[in-house]
């Protein structure tokens, strides 16, 4: 269009306008249309409930001292998360390795309790034929198969991390993309602990 | 990855966290307060640590604020589609889930017993 178009420099960077990697701009992209898929689930959880007179109030029928302390596991194992990447970044690798098994171990006791949990609810008789039944299993279960897919990619990322491969400051991304994955995680598991359970 | 921002307290970041959970179990356990009331403290206390854990675990503080912008936005969509539906859901004309049916005495083993009421 213009005619001074012959003297744009032949070298035009192309940056990207928020100088981040492109891992962790498709992770973020990821989390976000995740974040939409649990915001369809739980508004269908809050049309639901606030169009049933008979709603039970959920401490009948979940164990929340429990909850709670599953809530403490996770945000502990964001702590840990946090630690991993710090470790990478200062080319600590046995830091990386202890942090990331830490971080595992933490989503790993947050299934078992959770596998308890719904042990328990389902002998009792909480299904799916229940409206507060539905809504339990289906949240807590597609958030309980995000922390079961992040204890596998912090598995993975483990035994990649072997050999010192995302030691420094500018080889550690793949571990931040871990960790965006689960504070994502912990986060979501927040707002699920305070609607279904605590409401 | 060589961002120069200097590393946030962590563990500042866990201690509220820990402190925000404990506030809200007594709040959601203890029943101290009027159901508004709670329900009010509880959303606030769940949106200030998915907050902080967006903010300082999730960096999104060090990156550029375009990041955050891309990432806010749909979330406030959905927030604004949620209270679009609050109005249906509570509504006099809303399909109505069917009241706990009362269990038949000794009716227990009777197939198709939809048929005599």
């Amino acid at each position: 269009m213009s005619s001074h178009a012959a003297t744009v420099p032949a070298s035009t960077s192309i940056e990207s306008p928020l100088r981040i990697t492109s891992g962790k701009l498709i992770m973020w992209f990821f989390l976000v249309s995740d974040a939409m898929s649990f915001a369809g689930l739980l508004a269908m959880y809050g049309v639901l409930r606030m169009g049933d007179p008979h709603w039970p109030n959920p401490q009948s029928k979940f164990d929340i001292p429990l909850t709670a302390l599953n809530t403490f596991v996770l945000i502990c194992s964001s702590l840990t998360m946090v630690k991993a990447f710090t470790a990478a970044k200062h080319g600590d690798g046995p830091g990386l390795q202890k942090w990331l098994l830490a971080t595992m171990g933490g989503g790993a006791i947050f299934l078992g309790i959770q596998a308890y949990e719904w042990t328990h609810l389902i002998t009792h008789g909480l299904s799916l034929h229940q409206p507060i039944g539905a809504t339990f299993f289906i949240l807590t279960g597609f958030h309980g198969f995000h922390v079961l897919s992040g204890v596998i990619y912090l598995t993975i990322i483990r035994f990649a991390a072997r050999g010192g491969r995302y030691l420094g400051p500018d080889k550690s991304g793949p571990v931040e993309i871990t960790g965006l994955y689960w504070h994502f995680v912990d986060l979501i598991w927040i707002l699920v602990f305070t609607f279904v359970y605590l409401l | 990855m060589s961002d120069d921002h200097k590393e946030p307290n962590y563990m500042a970041v866990w201690w509220g966290l820990l402190v925000l959970t404990i506030a809200e179990v007594a709040v959601g356990y203890l029943h101290f307060l009027p159901k508004a009331g709670m329900v009010i403290s509880l959303v606030s206390m769940a949106l200030a640590k998915a907050a902080l854990v967006a903010i300082y675990f999730m960096h999104l503080k060090f990156e550029k604020r375009t990041l955050a912008t891309v990432v806010i936005v749909p979330l406030i969509l959905s927030a604004i589609l949620f209270v679009i539906l609050v109005p249906d859901a509570t509504s006099p004309d809303r399909i109505q889930p069917p009241a706990p049916a009362a269990e038949p005495a000794g009716g227990h083993g009777e197939g198709g017993g939809g048929e005599h009421k």
